[in-house]
């Protein structure tokens, strides 16, 4: 078990160093020309980033912990939304925030995923007629081989790109290449966050399946062990009989 | 002559106050990371990063509204990229070519330009053979669409396939 998941874990580690350097290239724009999102703004979508297949820990679930207690901060006239990237989010969330539900998408991480992968959910949260003001998307950023840490990733719309104040040193930025920009960059940070959380889950499920075999194996040894001693105690039993009932003729 | 027989009466402690020997002291503001006649260049697509905060010369961009070259200290801006050559001038005087199929540039207020690119290649990796039946296939597609979607992506295939061996040509 372990073998077959250190293999997937190198591979999507090799993957994720591109896609490292791509994200933080796309967030660098955001970040020099220092774009904030408006909390009290009413429309908020949160996008859980998770998979579909378990086994891996605490992936799934210290992500839609993360999003339990964002969602029970916000104040009453926030008008949240959320939508699920895999179905391990879409059952844990569901059983609480049912009629908060937006889309879910499913066929996450079976395959590594491709940027047609991240340009598809992309389109679906474009396209799923929620007008959002505040974006963030939840994912799992993978720190190392045994730890990683669920962080939120915001995603601006093209409102807060144009009334940001350092957005007129920009040149020649108009409302339709903007528009392309801001749905290019959702794309490049849904794959981002798709890459990072797949490291991370495969990591996990590394650990998980190592620490399942190691506990196989001590119950194995115990057990081995245990039945030796019946096994001998029985024969044991058995010679005493016979020994006692030959004694007695 | 008094002021050189006082200071040598110093105290020991006051040693540090004497400047050092050979080295001026210097005002300066904080200061950017980025000395500003330098460029922190970013190419990167979703599979490969070929420049990642590179000190580049210039670099040549086919974008929507128009091709344009950037070099240090350029204006910021924000454009998307259509199918086209990409070419990175480096320091040394050397040129690289590639093919970027689309994505967008951002120069920022420090002279650092991130080119992200969904598909790129160096042009000598290009197939001519190929680009020229994809070429054909595109327009086949525009004129037998029916729907606008389908003449959509008909139109965006063309539009690849004649830059692609726009670029072979050069």
């Amino acid at each position: 078990m372990k073998m077959v998941s250190a293999s997937k874990y190198n591979r999507a580690e090799r993957e994720l160093k591109p896609a490292k350097a791509y994200g933080l290239g796309a967030s660098a724009f955001y970040n020099r020309a220092e774009i904030t999102q408006d909390e009290t703004k009413p429309n908020h979508l949160l996008v859980a980033m998770s998979s579909d297949r378990g086994l891996c820990g605490g992936i799934h679930s210290s992500i839609c912990k993360a999003i339990k207690a964002d969602v029970a901060e916000k104040p009453a006239d926030v008008d949240v939304k959320i939508a699920c990237i895999g179905d391990k989010s879409r059952l844990i969330l569901q059983r609480v925030f049912s009629d908060k539900m937006l889309f879910h998408v499913s066929n996450i991480g079976k395959k590594p995923s491709t940027f047609g992968d991240a340009a598809n959910i992309a389109n679906a949260i474009v396209e799923s007629g929620f007008e959002f003001d505040v974006g963030k998307l939840y994912y799992n950023r993978f720190k190392s081989v045994v730890s990683f840490q669920t962080t939120t990733v915001p995603v601006f719309t093209v409102d807060a790109i144009s009334n940001s104040d350092k957005i007129s040193i920009y040149d020649d930025v108009d409302s339709e290449v903007l528009q392309n920009y801001c749905e290019f960059s959702l794309v490049n940070l849904v794959y981002f966050t798709l890459k990072e959380g797949a490291c991370s889950e495969l990591s996990a499920r590394m650990t998980a399946m190592e620490a399942a075999s190691k506990n196989a194996g001590e119950m194995i040894d115990k057990l081995t062990l245990k039945y030796n001693r019946t096994r001998q105690a029985v024969i044991t039993r058995e010679l005493i009989e016979i020994i006692s009932g030959a004694a007695a003729l | 002559m008094s002021l050189l027989r006082t200071l040598s009466r110093l105290p020991r402690s006051l040693n540090y106050f004497r400047p050092i020997a050979g080295v001026q002291t210097v005002r300066r503001y904080a200061e950017e990371a980025l000395a500003p006649s330098q460029m922190s260049f970013t190419f990167a697509t979703p599979s490969e990063v070929y420049y990642n905060e590179a000190d580049v010369k210039q670099v040549d961009v086919p974008s929507t509204t128009g091709d344009f070259g950037i070099l240090a200290q350029h204006v910021p801006v924000l454009s998307v990229l259509r199918p086209g050559c990409v070419v990175v001038y480096d320091n040394d005087g050397n040129t690289e070519k590639y093919f970027v199929s689309s994505g967008t540039i951002t120069v920022n207020d420090d002279s650092s330009v991130q080119l992200l690119a969904e598909e790129a290649t160096p042009i000598d990796q290009i197939d001519r053979q190929a680009a020229e039946t994809g070429l054909s296939k595109a327009q086949q597609d525009l004129q037998s669409s029916t729907t606008d979607l389908a003449k959509a992506e008909a139109q965006i295939s063309l539009e690849l396939h004649e830059a692609l061996l726009k670029a072979l040509e050069k």
